[in-house]
């Protein structure tokens, strides 16, 4: 496929990113800079100086809400993108609202209880949809152990043991690898469908 | 009875048992959990009264913080 081709594709397409944060912001931006048509994406907290060693913000965005400052790094990349932020916290009650008419959704919050709600309601009530969840990226190194695999129509990527916690914290690299992980299983589906 | 469990085969006592008790015999103590059986997720309410069952596939994913 050339890339006017994928192009072609991927400007009539819609993905969900839930959560702005290591994978969310790092995901949304490669999905950008590829041309995805629509990026809908929710987040209710505001950017912290403690965020900016694996997460996509700047230092003159600290305490601006990450939906706006996400907005404008996108935008600074592709102005072609639709973006459509929502500064909201994600619930079993408004997910399927807010990702209604996206052809795939990625989950990028950073509590297992988060991944564990969000999983539940997409496979209740928008079972059809793809997810591709982040699972185990905290620290360095070990390359090898970060993978991805698919259960029907969820897709886990990660290494799937690393917890984070004070002496593994989540850093730039392993995080980038995993949030792009995503965005290339994403491209994945979407290019594929298209065959 | 055999079925699979997380894509390998695991062969257990009797003909059915519930996800509850899967849990206890595989000393899977984690918190957080997604079970799917043939592919349809099993709520935590449901977790004392879904049966497994000969062949069934079994998938329990165990989550992690991070991201």
């Amino acid at each position: 496929m050339t890339t006017d081709q994928i192009s072609e594709i991927l400007k009539n397409r819609k993905v969900g990113i839930a959560g702005c944060g290591g994978l969310g912001s790092n995901c949304a931006v490669a999905l950008a800079r590829v041309g995805m048509g629509t990026l809908i994406v929710a987040d209710f907290d505001v950017v912290s100086t403690g965020n900016l060693n694996r997460q996509y913000y700047f230092l003159d965005q600290v305490g601006m809400k990450k939906t706006q400052a996400l907005r404008d790094n996108i935008l600074r990349i592709n102005r072609q993108v639709e973006v459509v932020m929502h500064d909201i916290r994600l619930t079993r009650e408004n997910i399927p609202s807010i990702f209604n008419g996206c052809d795939i959704i990625v989950e990028a919050f950073d509590l297992a209880e988060q991944k564990e709600m969000i999983i539940e309601t997409i496979l209740t009530e928008m079972p059809s949809v793809p997810l591709v969840i982040g699972l185990g990226m905290a620290g360095w190194g070990m390359n090898d152990a970060i993978h991805c695999r698919r259960s029907d129509n969820l897709y886990i990527c990660g290494d799937e043991i690393s917890e984070i916690s004070r002496e593994l914290p989540p850093i730039a690299p392993r995080v980038g690898m995993v949030a792009n992980m995503q965005a290339n299983v994403v491209l994945e589906v979407l290019l594929n469908s298209e065959k | 009875m055999k079925i699979l469990l997380n894509n390998n085969p695991e062969v257990l006592t009797g003909d059915a048992m519930t996800v509850s008790e899967l849990l206890r015999h595989k000393n899977f103590t984690f918190k957080m959990l997604v079970i799917k059986i043939n592919g349809t997720l099993v709520k935590k309410s449901e977790y004392d009264t879904a049966i497994i069952r000969e062949a069934d596939d079994v998938h329990v994913l165990h989550l992690i913080s991070g991201g």
